[in-house]
């Protein structure tokens, strides 16, 4: 049965297609696996950027990489307390 | 043209490296190229056996870096064709018997005197990569037509990237044209589509590999056969010649099946 199958091209779905989808995946997650350090040093930076223009809770900063099946996305979630208005030096880093 | 060492190597272990090396190296010698194959597999040891030289090895390029001999005591000249040589691999040491300054030194000491260095590398998850890729300007990337080989082959090339390996380039080795007809294999644009470097060649599944192997003589000194012509084709576009890839599909080994819808005028689904 099988046979007939193949000689008249019928049915045989192959396996390159989910081969293709599960190596894209695969992909997305390796390039964008990253190292607890390298987190926290971004952490850090994100920090210092972000405190010249506002305070913010220190403490309940949360920032993860997102991972579903298709894409990541960098989320963080920054409870700000009150924006720096009037004297921020934007050139001072 | 200023000397050229070019690094082959990939993310997993046993898709092709020497395989690809010794065929390389010998094809660039039939162009005429004064070439120099590097077992720089330490401790994996085997480019001597797949070139069929084994038997002429005294020293190894160990030998060299620690002064016990000197280089050209070391390189082993091929008699079949003229301008290809082979610098051998200890056997029995580990793989970080050698440091990237000293591998640079010895990769600057080949260069005065070859058209080309094939450095043959371990596989670049394995220790001892960095190392024994340290003096090479270019390089190939070998991977299969399966999921695994392909990801760590962008492993490796991202690693490449950051050590400032330029051209790197792909070589698809053990592609089954008639597999990727029935849909059942990678194909090669799936595999460019992911990964980020060109391609310079794809070399078909080809049974001559092991013939080549047993006898000791790589398949372009001699061999006509689909994997040696891939080869052949692979040196002329590092030679920078501009190579049409081959059409694999007339070499696909057309079995029964192929034969009988030829037969009723079948067309190919994919
Ligand atoms: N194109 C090919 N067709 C068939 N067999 C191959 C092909 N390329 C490599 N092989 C086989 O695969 C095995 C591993 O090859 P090798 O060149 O030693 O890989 P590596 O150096 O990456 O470990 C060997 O047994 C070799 O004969
Ligand atoms: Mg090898």
């Amino acid at each position: 049965m099988d046979f007939l199958k193949r000689i008249f091209g019928g049915g045989n779905e192959g396996t390159r297609d989910k081969a293709r989808d599960r190596l894209k995946i695969v992909l997305i997650h390796d390039r964008t696996d990253i190292s607890p350090q390298l987190l926290d040093s971004l952490r850090d930076e994100i920090v210092n950027v972000l405190t010249k223009y506002m305070d913010i809770d220190t403490k309940k900063i949360e920032i993860d990489l997102d991972h579903d099946e298709h894409e990541v996305a960098l989320v963080a979630n920054i409870p700000v307390l009150r924006i720096k208005r009037g004297n921020v030096d934007v050139n001072a880093v | 043209m200023a000397a050229r060492v070019i690094v082959t190597t990939s993310g997993k272990g046993g898709v092709g490296k020497t395989t690809s090396t010794a065929n390389i190296a010998a094809a660039l010698a039939r162009f005429g190229k004064k070439v120099v194959a590097v077992d720089a597999d330490v401790g994996l040891r085997n480019l001597d056996v797949i070139m069929g030289l084994e038997n002429r090895v005294v020293y190894n390029f160990i030998d060299v870096i620690e002064k016990v001999c000197k280089l050209n005591q070391a390189i082993v000249k091929d008699k079949r064709v003229p301008g290809l040589y082979l610098l051998p691999a200890a056997q029995t040491r580990t793989k970080d018997a050698v440091n990237p300054e000293q591998m640079i030194a010895l990769c600057e000491e080949l260069k005065q005197e070859f058209d080309f260095v094939l450095l043959d590398c371990p596989a670049g998850i394995e220790g001892g990569f960095k190392n024994a890729a340290a003096g090479a300007d270019e390089a190939l990337v070998v991977t299969t037509p399966e999921i695994p080989s392909v990801r760590d082959a962008d492993r490796i090339i991202g690693m490449l990237e950051s050590m400032g390996k330029s051209p790197i380039r792909l070589i698809i080795n053990r592609l089954r044209p008639n597999m990727v007809q029935d849909g059942d294999m990678l194909a090669k644009d799936d595999i460019l589509d992911v990964l980020s470097i060109d391609l310079i060649g794809v070399v078909p599944e080809d049974e001559n590999v092991i013939r080549s192997t047993n006898s000791g003589e790589p398949m372009t000194i001699s061999l006509e056969s689909p994997a040696a012509q891939a080869y052949l084709n692979i040196a002329e576009r590092l030679l920078g010649r501009d190579v049409p890839l081959m059409d694999l599909e007339s070499y696909a080994t057309r079995g029964f099946i192929s034969k009988i819808k030829k037969f009723f005028g079948g067309k190919r689904k994919r």
